[in-house]
């Protein structure tokens, strides 16, 4: 018999507590199948986030510490500091990083930290029930912006990447999505250059993965997929902002 | 070894470098910014790491990724960088990582003033944080007695899995004085084989975490930190007493209110008053016991502190209303006269109304 697929050695026997068609599992999967075959899985250390995927911590099969609300970067950064030769990374949403944490990432990548941060950006707030992110697109309608995000009254979405592609100690800025097959081996790709580009010690390295949440959006799982693709990608375009080895 | 000459906050960071912290990150403010300053420098030449974080807040977490990672590590900062780091103090209690975290009081509410105060007493006590936990909580009263407590909290960090504080008023941060770095009792310290090292495809991962999401599991995490800090009141307490079997007054105070009290006793004394005193060094376990040595000479306590009165309840629950409990206080960064406090030693030697 031949083994054409199995489970990431990366990812622990933990069923996911994902809502049916959420995208968390997909990157958690291509995060963990990047550390084993760049056979740094022994050597990670990853830092959860508060959110939907506060517990990363069980699904990751690596050493893994719980942060509070935004402060994944700077619990990364200590870990870092005490343990350079490991590879520390951490996994965020939008609300974590993008809204209460905006001061740790920013200066994460400031110092130029030997840290990997994977972003994930759906739009909303998951875990506390579809409330308004930073994130979410003018228009859109959440549980604490029930008229739809008005661009007069909290602004417009903010665009991470290209913010954090401004710092010069962001080594690698990139943004995915994972709507297709072909879009997830290029978010695969793009995952394991930010580890590359920690373990080659170039810098602070940041994925941000569109995402989708079909439950707080009301959307079927696949019409969710299309509503990333029509309202998302148009406003965070995807693509490279920075890479190390491009010298850009 | 012979004594050195050393200002509060410098002394702070010879400690904590003679105690083997490697790790330090903080954030400037006055009155204890000469902490990371002698620091920046002292703690690189040792072999450790010094890191000025962006903000209060991620230099606690910084410790907390650090501190379970493994590593002796520490921060320092004043009451409103304090305030700011309540976050992860509670988280860092809840994961149980050992850090050593030094508060240079300065008055407040608010943002303040830069002179001494003790008006975080209750913060450092009773938990400026959310949730059922406590911190280890020495306050010195000496440069001397600053440096034994710092270099002894990361031990007792280690030994409980546990941060430990230094509620230090800011006169202990600016004053200079003698000081020698003795060696603290060597004592058996568990292993950290639940830091966050990498697993080397060794072990199972480890997960530092302070969450648990069914109550049942939560309740436990709960009773077994309630167990460890019933231990620490147990074994914990320190404190210095004197003149209690036979005292007509008993002061208690701690840290710089103490040595300005030992004044006016002195002075009272000098007068034919007998006073004894109290000196809390743990305000966290409290000495509750040592008000069961005061004799039935007593007429009253007088609790001095620079705050509105927050040790005073501590003392009143010391001594369960078997005396009056009468209260000297100085805010915003003022300190006490001996003269105010003789005065108040004299009324209730006297009988106070």
């Amino acid at each position: 018999m031949t083994i054409v697929y199995e489970k990431s050695k990366g990812l622990t026997d933990v069923p996911f507590h994902y809502c049916p068609g959420c995208t968390h599992g997909v990157i958690h999967k291509l995060v963990a199948e990047s550390l084993v075959e760049l056979g740094v899985l022994d050597d990670a250390i990853g830092v959860a986030p508060v959110g939907c995927s506060v517990l990363a911590y069980k699904y990751f099969n690596c050493d893994m510490q719980e942060a509070a609300h935004g402060r994944a970067p700077a619990v990364a950064t200590g870990i870092k500091r005490v343990h350079p030769d490991k590879v520390v990374f951490s996994y965020q949403g939008d609300g974590d990083l993008a809204s209460i944490g905006t001061a740790e990432v920013v200066h994460a990548a400031h110092r130029g930290e030997k840290i990997t941060t994977i972003f994930v950006n759906n739009a909303i707030y998951g875990m506390t029930g579809g409330q308004m992110a930073p994130t979410t697109l003018v228009g859109q309608k959440t549980t604490t912006s029930p008229f739809g995000r008005d661009e007069a009254h909290c602004g417009k979405p903010i665009r991470i990447s290209e913010m954090l592609a401004t710092i010069d100690g962001a080594k690698f800025i990139e943004r995915v999505t994972v709507d297709t097959p072909a879009n997830i081996r290029k978010a695969k790709k793009a995952i394991k250059r930010a580890f590359e580009c920690q373990i080659k010690g170039e810098g602070f390295a940041l994925v941000e993965v569109l995402s989708t949440c079909p439950t707080n959006w009301g959307l079927t799982p696949l019409k969710a997929l299309e509503w990333l693709r029509d309202n998302m990608i148009p406003y965070y375009p995807l693509g490279n902002f920075r890479d190390f080895g491009e010298g850009k | 070894m012979s004594k050195v000459l050393m200002k509060g906050n410098e002394a702070v960071g010879a400690a904590a470098i003679k105690a083997g912290c490697k790790f330090f990150f903080g954030y400037p403010i006055t009155p204890s910014s000469e902490i990371p300053e002698y620091i920046s420098k002292a703690l690189p030449e040792a072999g450790g790491v010094f890191l000025q974080a962006e903000s209060e807040i991620a230099a606690i977490n910084m410790v907390y990724g650090a501190g379970g990672a493994g590593a002796r590590c520490m921060t320092a900062s004043s009451s409103p960088g304090i305030s700011l780091k309540q976050e992860g103090i509670t988280y860092i209690a809840g994961a149980e990582i050992p850090c050593v975290i030094v508060n240079m009081m300065r008055g407040g509410p608010g943002l303040g003033s830069i002179q001494p105060s003790q008006a975080d007493y209750y913060q450092s006590t009773r938990g400026g944080g959310n949730g059922d936990y406590r911190t280890l909580c020495y306050a010195p009263s000496s440069i001397q007695e600053l440096v034994d407590y710092v270099m002894l909290a990361f031990d007792k960090a280690d030994y409980y899995r546990n941060p430990v504080l230094i509620a230090a008023d800011g006169m202990i941060g600016q004053i200079m004085e003698a000081v020698e770095f003795k060696d603290p009792e060597p004592i058996d310290l568990p292993p950290k084989d639940w830091a966050t090292t990498g697993t080397g495809g060794k072990r199972k991962p480890n997960v530092v975490n302070s969450l648990y999401l069914q109550a049942e599991e939560l309740q436990e995490h709960n009773k077994n930190l309630e167990a460890k800090y019933k231990k620490m009141e147990e074994n914990e307490v320190v404190y210095e007493a004197f003149g209690l079997e036979d005292a007509e007054v008993v002061c208690v105070a701690y840290g710089t209110t103490s040595r300005i009290v030992k004044t006016a006793i002195k002075q009272a004394q000098a007068k034919g008053i007998k006073v004894g005193m109290i000196r809390p060094i743990s305000l966290w376990p409290y000495p509750y016991d040592a008000f069961k040595k005061i004799g039935d000479k007593a007429k009253g306590i007088l609790a001095v502190e620079m705050s509105q009165g927050q040790m005073v309840d501590d003392v009143k629950i010391g001594i369960a209303g078997r005396l009056p409990v009468y209260f000297n206080g100085t805010q915003g960064g003022m300190v006490p006269t001996p003269g105010s406090i003789l005065a108040d030693i004299e009324k209730i030697a006297g009988g106070a109304k």
